[in-house]
């Protein structure tokens, strides 16, 4: 079985327009699966839910599997009341975010997938949540290459692992919006400022350093966590999704890299390009069992047991 | 409200008990925790002095077991279950799904309680875990504010344990990588957030730099108080400003809320810090026993004290308090 590709959810405040024309261009590129709708902030409102499922009409149409990701940090009541409907529609397969997805989906008897906010360290984890519907699950993005085999050697029949293969790291959520603090603004009064940054704005250290991007109430990583090198290690260990976390540029060209690799085009020179297209570099520690800001080839050895 | 203090060895537990703690809270010397520090947590010898002590005094004694197992370790989060139950505690702190399913299967008897770790901002997160392994409370991360919490303790189908005091999380906790991007350890993984072993002072010609991993944090001035680099509390550059980007070094501090958190249900308090002395931990629960009983003798007059502000202040990262998330404007 050849490896699919999965566009994930948009984690930037985009433009309206630019959100439409993103979706078009993706309805012909070769990902196999869209992840459509809004993960980080509900004040996030330009592109509501009728609008996802329209856009997600006609990507099915295009053969896309359509899977609605659900947000991922819920406080406030209506954002319940946002979620419930989304686990009501019967047409689109959703991503929980969330534990209370879950909970909403398998009560409904609903198949569902989990993303990469939901934690799933264990087989044991694994299974109870495949017994409550689970058919995909995203490995923690701080997870690398062995506890992953250890998952897929004991996974339950029939779930599907999708590995986040490309994209800004998802590291961290909070009540409070950092976008609006660094404008000196209170979240209330955020002015929808993170429509100024569709790739996030970015968090030096005092030396410069790119260290991490701010995201609404989401801290990311400044650097692109990227996987392509370990393809042929990914499918020896038969995992059936990689998925590709949009950024405001050259997320379709990156979608064709990686579909170049899963043909058999030889990965070092496509490696390089897709380095060329990245921000702000590269990193890839997580997959290989170190920090996740470093970038290397090697497996550490320094397995993180108890001292 | 149920007074819930930290433990981090066997003087902090007799400190919390002997200043009017309900509950202490503590962990095994391994990963298994949240607080997993050199130094710090129980043998079994030690806990098995830690329970009698606590038995012997009528109080209750709560085990973490609220970080993440892998599959390589998982029979180590089993054998601190076993541990803990064989001896009789009276809750266990859990967080992971495949544990909770572990304990509920194995000692179905026993009280569980579900972690700040576990990441439940709802109601509905909260009956996935009351209905599939029996949990009988949940402690709530320190993302919701006052009204959000009153919310959550309505609907929810168990009691409701918040923060009351100390370090504080300013992301949802059990969903932060911030430490394990910059050092490979995270609280889910390893159960530290910003450790030790990462941590370099180093001093410039003006001042002290601290570095976690090699990426600095903070830098400090001459005579300026350096604190410990946890990702979180450096100063950054965002634009054209160097700040707090995230947030300042503070604690948290509910002394002037007790009554409303009381009056929307929140059945019992904690406090954080088992990584702290036992003197933080007497002088913290000592204000708190005093403010909670106050607050439940007489709650329209209750108002939090100078003397106990400034003893809560002096304790305090950066000697300043905060109510976080609870207050709206802080978001």
């Amino acid at each position: 079985m050849t490896i699919k590709l999965s566009i994930g959810p948009i984690q930037y405040f985009w433009e309206r327009e630019r959100v439409f024309e993103f979706y078009q261009q993706a309805a012909d590129c070769p990902a196999d699966i869209v992840y459509l709708g809004e993960v980080i902030c509900s004040k996030r409102r330009l592109v509501k839910v009728e609008d996802w499922v329209a856009i997600g009409r006609e990507l099915k149409q295009n053969g896309k599997e359509v899977v609605l990701s659900s947000l991922t940090l819920l406080e406030a009541a209506s954002e319940m009341g946002s979620l419930r409907k989304l686990c009501q529609n019967d047409e689109f397969m959703v991503e929980a975010n969330d534990i209370s997805a879950v909970q909403l989906l398998s009560t409904a008897g609903k198949r569902f997938v989990t993303g990469p906010g939901v934690n799933i360290y264990n087989t044991r984890s694994l299974q109870v949540l495949v017994n409550k519907g689970l058919k995909r699950w995203v490995l923690p993005v701080e997870l690398g290459l062995q506890p992953l085999k250890d998952l897929q050697a004991g996974r339950p029949a029939g779930v599907e692992t999708e590995v986040f293969a490309l994209g800004r790291l998802p590291l961290a959520y909070s009540a409070r919006c950092y976008t609006a603090r660094s404008h000196n603004l209170p979240k209330d009064d955020c002015q929808f400022k993170c429509i100024e940054y569709p790739d996030g704005r970015l968090l030096k250290t005092r030396e410069d350093e790119d260290f991490l991007v701010l995201n609404g109430i989401q801290t990311q990583s400044a650097l692109t966590h990227q996987v392509l090198d370990q393809l042929p290690e990914l499918e020896n260990l038969a995992v059936d999704i990689l998925r590709i976390s949009p950024q405001h540029e050259h997320t379709l060209e990156v979608v064709d890299i990686f579909d170049a690799g899963r043909k058999g085009v030889e990965l070092a020179p496509l490696c390089e390009h897709l380095l060329s297209l990245l921000p702000l570099g590269a990193c890839n520690g997580y997959l290989l069992e170190q920090a996740g800001m470093q970038f290397g080839s090697e497996v550490s050895h320094d397995t993180q047991q108890a001292v | 409200m149920e007074l819930v203090c930290p433990a981090g060895n066997l003087p902090s537990l007799k400190a919390a008990i002997d200043n009017g703690a309900d509950a202490v809270y503590m962990g095994f010397k391994d990963d298994t925790n949240a607080r997993h520090f050199a130094g710090l947590n129980f043998t079994d010898r030690t806990f098995e002095k830690a329970v009698r002590y606590a038995q012997d005094k009528g109080r209750k004694i709560f085990v973490a077991i609220n970080t993440f197992p892998q599959p390589g370790g998982f029979d180590r989060w089993k054998a601190a279950v076993d541990q803990a139950a064989e001896h009789g505690v009276d809750a266990l702190i859990l967080a992971d799904i495949g544990v909770l399913d572990y304990a509920c299967n194995t000692w179905p008897e026993l009280r569980l309680h579900l972690s700040v770790q576990a990441s439940v901002t709802s109601a509905e997160g909260i009956r996935f875990y009351h209905e599939n392994f029996g949990i009988r409370r949940v402690v709530l991360p320190r993302v919701l504010s006052v009204n959000q919490v009153a919310h959550v303790t309505r609907e929810s189908p168990v009691p409701v344990e918040v923060f009351g005091f100390g370090s504080l999380c300013v992301m949802v906790e059990g969903r932060c990588l911030l430490s394990s991007y910059a050092t490979g350890r995270s609280p889910n993984t390893y159960g530290a957030c910003s450790p030790a072993s990462h941590v370099r002072w180093e001093e410039t010609g003006d001042g002290t730099n601290t570095r976690l991993n090699g990426v600095l944090i903070d830098h400090y001035g001459e005579g300026e108080k350096a604190g410990y680099p946890t990702l979180c509390k450096g100063r950054f550059q965002v634009g054209e400003h160097t700040f707090y980007a995230l947030e300042e070094p503070t604690s948290l501090n509910t002394l002037s809320i007790l009554p409303e958190l009381r009056k929307i249900g929140v059945s019992a308090i904690k406090v954080e810090g088992r990584q702290r002395s036992p003197a933080y931990v007497a002088q913290v629960t000592a204000v708190m026993r005093t403010a909670i009983d106050e607050c439940l003798r007489d709650p329209e007059n209750y108002q939090p004290r100078g003397k106990w502000m400034q003893k809560l202040a002096d304790v305090s990262e950066g000697s300043q308090t905060t109510l976080g998330a609870y207050h709206r404007p802080w978001q």
